[in-house]
């Protein structure tokens, strides 16, 4: 850090998330703020920290948890985490796909609890990816990871939907523009890896669901806004879809008497998709160098445009 | 077309013994499992009209070859059909053992999931990695292919030979201490044999990386129990995922159930619906050709 000699910082220094209260407190005066995912960035923080601040830096890709036009109309920079993070997430979603499609979590609690007999045929077998159609809700840096990782398991077709096409992202991966609809009717396997937004909160509902195959596998790693909890237990609970995997809920923990835990077939994660030490790392000290940067009122390694 | 006469054990419990040596009398072919041992004892109570053994699996570990030669019985096995099932629930077990997914879900099943820490349940990923397959057959070269796109630096291998096809992952053919020394992850995927009977040992173990995370879907013989309980417990390696296990099924009040750095799978490899299927018309079809003195779809070469 050579060329400072102020830097003044206050740490929360606990696992914990910080009180509202106390954050509110806190940032008074702030010339800058780091923050993680937890921590709504709203016009109420944004008052309470005054004048003075003028970078926010957060430590995600995931931005829905800052208001952008408050931070636009204060002039106030925004750092955040892309591509550090993009392989394990991608790894993570592979994870949990793969999980949730060979039954993992089912069969490491038989063979804990003394439902593991000897080798059966048809005991706890489940759904392939070979020959498979693997269809992409938001092709941006993370969709296409996971196709890329996806395809030497032999998948027959890749698909994707988006607000509009993304030619150069798709040809990396030779992915086909659908509809929703058609992503739906076609998907063996189907991730979604879009932004939350307007658009897209609540966006698989029912309408989604009923439309998808009976032997099909739902995937969400990317915001637990994008989906409509009650008619994903309904799609699952009656069978309209073979198994979902979640890493992101909604809330978040999600409450341990939640429906959704009742069903063999729905795997839930606790948003550990960038949890990798390496990458963890990465994401801390880029969070942290965006934010020196905007202190500095140079150019950010990564800078959210507003 | 061929007409048998088929006695068939109609039950999900494998058949007892004595019920076995009792039905395979005056047999001409036996189609089988791999829990089913098929030894001198299981061939003398056959007689002298058995001349094929169809097995159900690719591994043959089961089966007293030399016996079976010895009596010119012909014998066929499903390799290939499940090269990607298998190859598939591998890698799923290392990611799920490397990214802690079962100890995610028991956190928020049980009310450990208070909010997003960066620190809490981090694991090891791939991207950068150096990954050592032990035994570069079709199963660990399909492994190979699927692990390559995660980012992987570096993809060792030993074995009796080097293979030419491991051009195609460009695969490094190193002795065994090296690829222990120097791999992230650990892959075992050679056949069971006198060889590599309890290869994985304490000394394999202590060779390891204290970062480094071990996966068995091939024999559970190959591993020694306790020597890798040691080694899990004493921190010697980070963690292993299992798939098999002496014997199977493990006892539930086996030690390395109760450590959340070990996921032990019940044998599923090829358990999916539609290679179960493709196993199961392989083995018919093997058992058919043998009988009626053609050439097999898959024939094991004794």
């Amino acid at each position: 850090m050579s060329g400072w000699s102020q830097l003044q910082f206050e740490l929360w220094d606990s696992d914990d998330p910080i009180p509202r209260q106390e954050l509110l407190k806190k940032v008074k005066g702030c010339d800058g703020l780091l923050c993680v995912l937890t921590e709504k960035i709203d016009a109420e923080v944004l008052n309470a920290a005054g004048p003075n601040l003028k970078v926010l830096s957060t430590m995600s890709v995931g931005f829905d948890h800052l208001s952008l036009g408050e931070l636009k109309k204060r002039g106030i920079r925004v750092g955040y985490t892309p591509e550090v993070l993009t392989d394990a997430v991608a790894e993570l979603t592979i994870a949990l796909l793969l999980a949730t499609s060979r039954r993992l979590i089912e069969a490491t609690h038989e063979a804990k609890t003394g439902g593991w007999g000897t080798w059966r045929t048809l005991w706890l077998c489940g759904y392939e990816l070979a020959d498979s159609t693997v269809g992409i809700f938001g092709l941006g840096r993370i969709g296409v990871a996971i196709a890329e990782r996806l395809k030497p398991f032999k998948v027959k077709k890749f698909i994707y939907t988006d607000v509009a096409p993304r030619p150069e992202l798709a040809a990396a991966i030779q992915a086909e523009y659908v509809s929703m609809d058609e992503l739906a009717r076609q998907s063996d396997f189907l991730a979604v890896c879009c932004a939350l937004t307007p658009e897209t909160q609540g966006i698989c509902n029912k309408n989604l669901f009923s439309k998808m195959k009976n032997t099909s596998i739902f995937i969400n790693t990317s915001r637990g806004g994008v989906v409509n909890q009650e008619d994903l237990y309904e799609a699952l609970s009656t069978g309209q879809i073979a198994g979902a995997g979640l890493d992101v809920t909604v809330p978040e923990p999600l409450p341990t008497n939640h429906p959704l835990f009742t069903l063999k077939n729905c795997v839930i994660l606790p948003h550990i998709a960038s949890a990798s030490y390496t990458t963890r790392n990465a994401m801390s000290a880029l969070a942290a160098n965006n934010l020196l940067a905007g202190l500095r009122g140079e150019p950010m390694p990564k800078e959210l445009q507003l | 077309m061929f007409r048998c006469t088929v006695s068939l054990w109609d039950s999900d419990e494998p058949v007892p013994r004595a019920e076995l040596l009792k039905g395979v009398e005056g047999a001409h072919g036996l189609l089988c499992l791999l829990s089913d041992r098929i030894d001198a004892e299981v061939l003398d109570a056959a007689g002298p009209n058995l001349k094929v053994i169809s097995t159900m699996s690719v591994g043959f570990d089961h089966l007293a070859i030399d016996e079976i030669k010895k009596r010119e019985i012909r014998v066929g096995y499903t390799p290939d059909v499940l090269t990607d099932a298998t190859a598939e629930l591998t890698v799923a077990l290392l990611l799920a053992t490397a990214r802690r997914l079962p100890e995610g879900i028991q956190e928020v099943k049980s009310g450990g999931w208070s909010s997003w820490k960066p620190l809490w349940l981090c694991g090891y990923g791939l991207s950068g990695s150096t990954v050592g397959v032990i035994g570069l057959g079709r199963i660990g070269l399909a492994v190979a292919r699927r692990l390559k796109p995660f980012g992987v630096k570096r993809l060792l291998y030993s074995g009796r030979q080097p293979k030419p096809q491991a051009q195609e992952v460009d695969g490094e053919y190193v002795p065994l201490d090296s690829l222990l020394c120097e791999s992230d992850f650990v892959v075992v995927s050679c056949a069971l044999s006198p060889e590599t009977q309890g290869l994985c040992d304490k000394a394999f173990f202590t060779k390891m990386k204290t970062t480094a995370v071990f996966i068995n879907t091939s024999r559970g013989a190959v591993v020694n129990q306790e020597d890798l309980y040691e080694a899990l417990t004493a921190g010697q390696i980070a963690a292993a995922g299992l798939d098999v296990t002496t014997p199977e099924p493990l006892p539930t009040d086996h030690p390395l159930l109760a450590l959340k750095n070990c996921v032990v799978l019940p044998h599923i490899g090829s358990a999916t619906y539609s290679t179960r299927g493709i196993m199961a018309k392989l083995t018919a079809n093997n058992l058919l050709a043998g009988l009626t003195g053609e050439a097999m779809p898959s024939e094991l070469k004794l």
